[in-house]
């Protein structure tokens, strides 16, 4: 085969092949939008009403406390993780660790990151059992954050490394403090940071596993923190498998409440980057 | 020479740890005068920024530095004292290479200095101090009408004055610039090089650089490295015009070439006049790092 041959070859099953991911998504996020999208128009209070008694066989009443729930678990898990992750990243840099220490953390980090969610559940639900608690809100904060704390780190460990060194060097040279320095580097990095923290919230909220075993799978309101609680993934679990069709709809609902939550974020996300970037180092016209 | 001196090095050595110890700096004994401009010339790889960085300690944001001797500021030793580092490096400022705006404002990135140092009373101080230091590196003009934009929306040569005026609103006594005209095209260079000339009499710089005609230019003092060593130091006109050593004769007229025993790579040699981005101000082609 000649070279121009082999040019066109690659060139069409490079073509196939996005064709082939495109395709496959626009007919995921296709059919849960048309079908999410028709199940909440025509009925929209879905999402701001409670659930009714015979809400799982009938479907009356809405997925309230799956929107709560979904929130006020992936909400504070967030702010706990976000803190954690940066803290850790501004740890991991050159001025505080040594290439080889951060190099085998990242290593533990990438391997926390690639391990299937419901290790997690399953680790923290361990601990739930040892300590005679039940599964409640507070434990899925607690799963959900350590599911979220890899994601971001690394993340965040990646936008700090790719902030021009001379941030730093120009800080420190003005007689700042380490601590001074983390804050600058951290704001250099800000488009990547945030990035890293939206993508944590996102794959959060879209979780099921993680919560499965850890906040129950309650059909009533939160209560409490110490209280059982259910997040929209595992509705949308327990509704699909539903013979009601009423119930088996509000699971493309809550599909879509979803898909339109992660969409929404990742455009604030690029908002807010296109914000920062403008007084990212480095960018000259 | 003219003036005491305000800083000066005491038998200085830097090796580089890692998997391999490189000796960059070896028994370095130097002085700067105070209000004089000391350029530290010498070919790629000899050391200059290796000395530059340990005047102020800033090796030490990473670990695998050894430092051996040591460095005094009007007689003070800065490597074995109780301030905390960051107390020297407010009085030996240092301003890198490349031209780095801090994702601040314009003029955030002037009151930043002053704001960790907490040197300022009131916003209108700090308005003053912002206004004062941007007018010494000539920049008021250009930027007074914008200074809540993002500084890294200036150009690259604006920037690297928003550096120096930055670095000064500190009030440093002494003032490191690392090659800070290299990363800039000529005409850029060359207001540079203006303001640290205007400058040059209200403050002790230290300035390293790739080019011997800036140095002839704005140059007081001169020191010649090589390969970690001082070759040669002296006042820029006996430097140039009747230098001692026959390395320095060589370096300076462009005819450096390797010795057997210590052999320079390729790159290195040709250093002396090689045309760097703004080694020779405008009359260079225009090449940027950009």
């Amino acid at each position: 085969m000649d070279r121009y041959a082999t040019q066109r070859l690659f060139e069409t099953l490079a073509r196939a092949a996005t064709a082939l991911v495109v395709g496959v998504m626009v007919l995921v996020v296709g059919v849960t939008i048309a079908r999410g999208g028709w199940a909440l128009l025509s009925e929209p209070s879905l999402v701001f009403t409670p659930p009714g008694s015979q809400y799982m066989l009938e479907g009356d009443g809405g997925f309230l406390h799956a929107v709560l729930g979904s929130l006020l678990i992936v909400g504070p898990a967030t702010v706990v993780s976000m803190v954690l992750a940066v803290s850790t990243a501004v740890y991991l840099q050159s001025d505080y660790s040594s290439d080889r220490f951060s190099d085998i953390v990242n290593m533990f980090l990438n391997v926390l990151w690639a391990t299937p969610p419901i290790v997690y559940g399953v680790f923290v639900l361990t601990v739930v059992i040892a300590i005679g608690a039940r599964t409640s809100l507070f434990f899925g904060i607690v799963a959900i954050a350590i599911f979220q704390y890899p994601i971001m780190t690394r993340y965040t460990d990646e936008a700090l490394r790719s902030a021009p060194e001379t941030v730093k060097t120009s800080t420190y040279g003005l007689g700042a403090t380490r601590f001074e320095t983390a804050r600058m580097t951290v704001r250099a990095a800000l488009p990547g940071v945030i990035a890293g923290i939206i993508m944590g919230f996102a794959r959060g909220i879209g979780d099921a596993a993680t919560v499965l075993f850890t906040a129950g799978r309650s059909t009533n309101m939160p209560g409490g923190l110490f209280e059982p609680a259910t997040t929209l993934p595992i509705l949308i679990f327990d509704n699909s498998m539903s013979f009601n069709e009423e119930v088996q709809a509000h699971a493309y609902a809550a599909s879509f409440v979803l898909i339109v939550a992660v969409l929404g974020l990742i455009i604030i996300s690029k908002l807010l980057a296109g914000r920062f970037a403008r007084y990212a180092p480095g960018v000259h016209r | 020479m003219s003036s005491q001196p305000t800083l000066r090095t005491d038998d200085l050595s830097v090796t580089y740890t890692g998997t391999n110890d490189v000796e960059a700096l070896c028994g370095v004994d130097v002085e700067f005068p105070e209000n004089q401009l000391t350029a530290i010339i010498g070919p790629s790889g000899c050391g200059k920024s290796t000395l530059l960085k340990s005047l102020n300690r800033l090796h030490e944001i990473n670990s695998s530095v050894e430092i051996t001797g040591d460095v005094t500021l009007h007689g003070e030793s800065i490597y074995h004292t109780d301030d905390p580092v960051p107390e020297i490096r407010r009085q030996i400022g240092y301003v890198p290479q490349t031209p780095t705006a801090l994702p601040l404002s314009i003029y955030n990135n002037v009151a930043y200095g002053a704001k960790i140092h907490g040197e300022f009373d009131n916003s209108d101080e700090l308005d003053d101090i912002v206004e004062t230091y941007l007018r010494k590196v000539n920049l008021w003009e250009e930027v007074h009408d914008r200074l809540e934009t993002p500084a890294a929306e200036l150009s690259t040569g604006q920037i690297q004055r928003l550096c120096l005026a930055r670095s000064l609103a500190v009030e440093p006594d002494v003032l490191l610039c690392d090659e800070v005209t290299s990363a800039l095209d000529p005409i850029s260079a060359e207001r540079v090089e203006e303001t640290l000339a205007d400058l040059k009499s209200e403050y002790t710089f230290v300035m390293v650089t790739h080019s011997m005609n800036q140095a002839k230019r704005i140059a007081d003092e001169v020191i010649f490295l090589y390969l970690g060593e001082v070759i040669e130091t002296g006042d820029v006109h006996s430097f140039f015009e009747n230098p001692q050593h026959e390395r320095t004769k060589r370096f300076i007229t462009g005819g450096e070439t390797p010795t057997t025993d210590e052999t320079p790579t390729t790159d290195e040699t040709a250093d002396g006049e090689r045309p760097q981005a703004a080694a020779g101000g405008v009359e260079q082609p225009s090449v940027t790092h950009d």
